[in-house]
């Protein structure tokens, strides 16, 4: 199980400031580095990484908000990423996905009800000539079928 | 320290590995081997072979052999490379146990041989440079896929890396460096496909002592994945060629931009960078030569239009990536308010070569208008998905069929769909075009970043399109609102199709919001948002007259096509 306590400001300062090395530290940078440790953006990160940047907390709102691998809330103990890309749509993804959420019981994006899996539809993981492809906490597979990804989601 | 020392030592260490006293088996690696098993294989082995000193694995880059992944090449004593495909871990132990026990190779899986430095080859095994498909690929960026150990500068070196560098910075001054760029008809591989030498020229001709050379990596295209692809498999390829850009313009600083979340290119080009900067070929003083030059990594959060370079150098400042008002161009004004040029990573990694080799060899290859090589991703209903580099003028057909192994399916191949989500669709009439900018151009088609998305007869062009629109819908930065607008308006009404519910002026309706696009956009995300149909109706507009007869359902009548929430605000 991931460890989903709210990180205290201490561990978010800890986290900006232990991000791989950069010549600037910018809003951007600090809210990956925020997102990679925690796997979310915490409420009180926003206030501090506009202290830290010098920013506005608008401005950390703002780019928050605008890449879409940001989230706000814990993520379920494994993300499981499968591409709708143009690329694994012609080899079937739609049908993958549409047995997925019956496999998962759910019917969009988002957590499943014991909170193991967060399913994210991707636009591209950059395996296509594997493709359909998925992904699990960033780690590929390729030639997805619903029980590939059944397989390799049993010991989550 | 001096670079003939470091050469002599990579050499040595490279003659260890292949001495007869080793065994050095490699398994390619990188996105797609990962995504076809490698790292179980690559565990195996090193599980298999612990108490074995003499037995080296290493993981290497993907040769590009998609289609026969996971792939390991044992060189054995005698100096020979045996290469096996698709292994699963029982073959992978069958072969391990037979070369411990015979010291041969276990025939009945072999896939081809490399028999380098004048060996003869073993009876009964193909050479791996006379199989399709790469007897007919050319390789020059991708020389060491395979071949070397990413991670490893040595290997590099030995191979004939950074000597380019080394002769540019003790033999050649910068205007000479770019001037070879320039003489080599080089042009850039993101797109666009202008001169690279003419581009560099206009950064080297800004005296500011501050300039930014950035490196494009953050390659959203579906089907694309040959920039990522240089940076798993060799990373110092791509970063020789960012310093030799630096050393040509007078730049004083290279970023290499990549989306967060793709571990391996990222972390390969870290290690390389830190590997460069321990051997001085990166820093203070490179080599004492007295040109100093820095290289970082900047990463982007999900967003394809952080691919567009004025939208680039707004991630790399922390903030949205949303285009710029041009002018100012980058060459004057470009990161942190800078003189910057932006490259593509296919497009740096052929500079080494040319330095190296010379312009005129460079030249000489490839095509009247666009010299050099074109590295292609195949996926779709191929055969052989995978990476490819191959000379300029090769027809479509040919890689098709030689290269590609014709269709995966018992279907005939339909369509290509090239040039990523905002380029188009090529139908069959047009596969005898050479690939090369501009033939590509003149029959309307892109070859953009060289992502080729091959498609079957039983392809619904219709749904293709609505998926490239979808994409491009969920993927506008929402800055120029005919855009933002614009996709959503087009996908809705491309639902409506697909749902048996068409209006009868919806391609007209279609073609007056592309047209606002075009007009009212900043950059190419929403100027080009209607060339997909565009070209889409040019081959197939049978199958959209179908569609808008209402007879013709594509989603079945209760459900629609599952697409992401997670949209912008």
């Amino acid at each position: 199980m991931r460890n989903n306590k709210k990180p205290t400001n201490k561990e978010i300062i800890n986290a900006i400031e232990n991000q791989p090395k950069i010549s600037k530290k910018t809003v951007l940078s600090c809210l990956l580095a925020i997102s990679n440790e925690f796997h979310f953006i915490p409420k009180n990160a926003v206030e501090i990484v506009a202290k830290y940047t010098g920013k506005t907390m608008n401005d950390v709102w703002g780019v928050a908000s605008f890449y879409t691998n940001f989230r706000f809330t814990p993520p379920g103990d494994a993300t499981l990423d499968i591409c709708w890309g143009p690329s694994c749509h012609i080899l079937g993804s739609q049908k993958i996905l549409k047995d997925v959420h019956g496999l998962l019981g759910i019917n969009q994006e988002g957590e499943t009800k014991d909170g193991k899996i967060t399913l994210r539809y991707s636009t591209c993981l950059g395996a296509c000539s594997q493709g359909p492809v998925f992904a699990i906490d960033h780690k590929l597979y390729g030639k997805a079928s619903v029980e590939k990804i059944k397989e390799k989601i049993s010991d989550i | 320290m001096d670079f003939n020392q470091l050469k002599n030592t990579s050499t040595e260490e490279w003659d260890n590995l292949n001495s007869e006293n080793t065994i050095w088996i490699r398994v390619g690696y990188g996105a797609s081997g990962q995504a076809a098993g490698a790292e179980e294989i690559f565990n195996l082995l090193k599980d298999l072979s612990s108490d074995n000193e003499n037995i080296i694995i290493s993981l290497v880059g993907s040769m590009g052999l998609s289609y026969a992944e996971p792939l390991i090449d044992i060189k054995s004593n005698d100096g020979i490379r045996v290469f096996y495909n698709n292994v699963t871990p029982d073959i992978t132990k069958e072969i391990y146990n037979y070369l411990i026990q015979k010291n041969i190779p276990l025939s009945k899986y072999v896939f081809g041989q490399i028999a380098s430095d004048g060996r003869n080859p073993i009876d009964g095994i193909p050479e791996l440079d006379k199989i399709e498909p790469l007897k007919y690929t050319k390789q020059i960026a991708t020389k060491n896929f395979g071949n070397i150990s990413p991670t490893n500068i040595n290997q590099y070196i030995a191979n004939g890396g950074y000597e380019g560098l080394s002769t540019a910075l003790t033999k050649l001054d910068p205007e000479k460096t770019l001037n070879q760029v320039k003489d080599s008809g080089l042009r850039g591989r993101g797109g666009a496909a202008f001169s690279t030498g003419i581009k560099w020229s206009f950064l080297a001709g800004n005296n500011s002592n501050i300039k930014y050379i950035l490196c494009n990596c953050e390659e959203g295209d579906p089907g694309a994945f040959n920039d990522k692809g240089i940076l798993e498999n060799d990373p110092h390829m791509l970063l020789e060629g960012l310093i030799l850009a630096g050393y040509a313009t007078g730049a004083s600083n290279g970023h290499i931009f990549i989306r967060d979340g793709h571990e391996i290119p990222i972390e390969n080009s870290r290690k390389a960078i830190q590997q460069a900067y321990d051997l001085n070929l990166l820093g203070e003083n490179i080599l004492g030569t007295g040109f100093s030059y820095d290289v970082e990594v900047s990463l982007t959060g999900d967003s394809y239009v952080a691919g567009e370079e004025t939208a680039l150098m707004e991630a790399i400042e922390g903030k949205r990536s949303m285009p710029r008002f041009k002018p100012p161009f980058p060459a004057a004004y470009g990161l942190w308010g800078k003189p910057s040029n932006i490259n593509n990573v296919k497009t740096l990694s052929y500079v080494p070569y040319i330095i190296k080799e010379g312009s005129d060899k460079y030249k000489s290859i490839g095509s009247e208008s666009s010299s050099g090589t074109a590295i292609v991703c195949l996926s779709g209903h191929i055969k052989r998905p995978g990476m490819y580099e191959i000379e300029m003028g090769m027809t479509i057909k040919n890689l098709l069929n030689n290269i590609g192994g014709g269709s995966s399916t018992n279907n005939d191949i339909k369509l290509l769909q090239t040039g990523g989500p905002l380029g188009g669709v090529l139908g069959k009439e047009d596969f005898d075009v050479k690939i090369d900018f501009d033939e590509m151009s003149k029959v309307g088609a892109i070859l953009g970043s060289g992502g080729i998305i091959v498609a079957d007869s039983t392809t619904d062009v219709v749904d293709l399109i609505r998926t490239l629109v979808a994409f491009n819908q969920f993927e506008s930065c929402g800055k120029c609102f005919p855009c933002r607008l614009g996709n959503t308006h087009m996908l809705d009404i491309l639902n409506r199709i697909c749902n048996s519910r068409p209006n009868e002026n919806d391609m007209d309706v279609i073609k007056k919001i592309g047209n606002s696009m075009k007009t009212g956009s900043l950059c190419g995300h929403g100027q080009l948002g209607y060339s997909p149909i565009a070209s889409a109706i040019k081959y197939f507009k049978d199958e959209f007259d179908l569609a808008l007869s209402a007879n013709h359902p594509i989603d079945s009548s209760d459900e629609e096509m599952i697409l992401p929430t997670r949209t912008r605000p």
